[in-house]
């Protein structure tokens, strides 16, 4: 599976694109499904929720372990996506499809402190060995 | 350096994720763990259980000697091959581990004992053989695998892999073995379903595995095998009970013989110990995941989880915990999952059992 190369990525695992509208949508990567193995259940962070960036927002579970996701960028939750909480298997299908919220970012300057796909991709190299 | 079962490259040809599991290199899953639990649930999965340990116990003897080292009662095995779970306990009623012991002739019962506590077991099994019966002799079979096959199909698969073993081994019950040459074949196994665990000569198992793999029977890796004993209501020795606790706390009262009159070690620690906790079933009503260590509040007091995870058959989140003895079936008890108190209900395990749920 190749990394996205339209998407911003944390070192933490979590992936951030920018939408047209100006929201940013957020999820976990494959490296991060591939990790955690079998997923079965997802808490994701209300609408109108304030977050920090680095904060702990969202919680994902899989057969083996739960895992905290932080919030890549700071801003307020507009929406989470119920189709994934009911289905959490999806992330295992396709992460990049399966996302999990969509923050209204304080700054979407904020992105660039982000990785991008080369980088990310470097970091997963570099954790398998 | 991880220790290795004879199935190692077996496994990585397989191409399953490995993990350090108590010292062995063993494998996690194939691929999906979900998939790996509901394939032994509907059809057929085999498993490298060969970190696992036999231990042959030889000498006249032997049965007195069983009879004063185990909890359960070794005089209720009568037929040869018959086999037994039992606890073993320390003097404070703790349990040194859980096994199971096959009587094969009044001079050779086989003992198998968890990976984990092989060392510890043999050593103490050591001394109180030096001491009760020195006649006797103990050894560590490290020259055999185990492959368990389990499943509704497991028994019809491995008699097609394996020519000759369906005459020798159709008429096992539950709990019996039988040897066919090298092979010890027994009906016993750690999922709910019907199957065998067999024991072969280390060079042997890649042969067997790869027999059965002809047959269909998919490799299982530790994940599936952890949620397919957690449905079937079986406890992992160091997270349901441990030397810390005593059986009767730990939902195994029905293994610990307190009828006859015979002394075990341990016996006088139990009897004169309260039993103020129970191990219960737990079934999570709100959506979430039960984990072990989460904290349980109920009407009777506080408890813990000692084994909790998502459960394929049911799908849905259950768990076994260390609850008030008092505290009965069917009440509603709140476990703190990550600061939230989710609702969960008591109830009767175990949860699965022949593929079928058995709790409402």
């Amino acid at each position: 599976m190749t990394t996205p190369a339209d998407l911003k990525y944390t070192k933490s695992h979590e992936w951030a694109r920018l939408e047209a509208d100006g929201s940013v949508t957020v999820g976990i990567t494959h490296h991060a499904q591939e990790l955690l193995g079998d997923m079965v259940f997802v808490e994701n962070p209300v609408a109108g929720r304030k977050l920090t960036q680095g904060e702990e927002c969202a919680v994902v579970e899989s057969v083996k372990a739960a895992s905290d996701v932080y919030a890549p960028i700071a801003g307020e939750v507009t929406a989470a996506n119920g189709d994934v909480e009911n289905a959490p298997e999806s992330i295992n299908q396709d992460a990049y499809t399966a996302w999990l919220f969509k923050i209204k970012p304080d700054n979407a300057a904020d992105l660039g402190t982000l990785l991008d796909a080369t980088a990310y991709q470097t970091l997963v190299d570099s954790e398998a060995h | 350096m991880l220790k290795q079962t004879p199935l190692n490259a077996a496994h990585r040809a397989a191409g399953a994720k490995m993990v350090d599991f108590g010292g062995w290199d063993m494998p996690l899953h194939y691929g999906s763990q979900l998939v790996e639990h509901h394939k032994v649930r509907s059809d057929a999965g085999m498993f490298d259980v060969s970190h696992m340990q036999v231990v042959d116990l030889k000498g006249d003897a032997s049965r007195a000697f069983l009879r004063q080292m185990m909890a359960n009662n070794v005089d209720k095995l009568t037929l040869p091959g018959k086999a037994l779970y039992s606890c073993m306990l320390n003097e404070q009623g703790g349990v040194i581990d859980d096994l199971i012991i096959y009587f094969m002739r009044e001079d050779w019962f086989r003992i198998v004992v968890n990976a984990g506590t092989a060392e510890k077991d043999l050593a103490w099994m050591e001394v109180q053989r030096e001491k009760l019966a020195p006649q006797l002799t103990l050894s560590p079979r490290r020259d055999l695998a185990m492959i368990a096959v389990q499943g509704p199909n497991a028994r019809t698969k491995f008699w097609a892999a394996m020519p000759g073993s369906q005459e020798i081994s159709e008429h096992l019950k539950p709990f019996q073995a039988v040897e066919m040459g090298t092979m010890f074949i027994a009906r016993t196994g750690y999922t709910g379903e019907d199957g065998f665990e067999i024991m072969v000569p280390a060079k042997a198992a890649p042969f067997l595995w790869q027999a059965l793999q002809e047959q269909g029977v998919a490799p299982i890796g530790l994940g599936a095998r952890d949620t397919l004993r957690l449905e079937a209501g079986m406890n992992l020795y160091g997270q349901d009970m441990d030397e810390s606790v005593s059986p009767l706390e730990s939902g195994l009262n029905w293994t610990v013989d307190l009828a006859s009159p015979r002394d075990f070690i341990g016996k006088q620690a139990l009897t004169s110990q309260p039993v103020t906790r129970q191990l219960t079933g737990l079934l999570l009503l709100d959506k979430g995941v039960l984990r072990s260590h989460q904290k349980v509040a109920t009407a009777q007091g506080e408890g813990e989880i000692t084994s909790g995870g998502f459960a394929p058959t049911l799908n849905q989140s259950i768990a076994m915990a260390r609850l008030p003895a008092t505290l009965a079936e069917g009440e509603t008890v709140q476990v703190d999952i990550r600061g939230k108190l989710l609702n969960a209900q008591v109830v009767h395990y175990p949860f699965v059992r022949n593929g079928k749920r058995l709790v409402a």
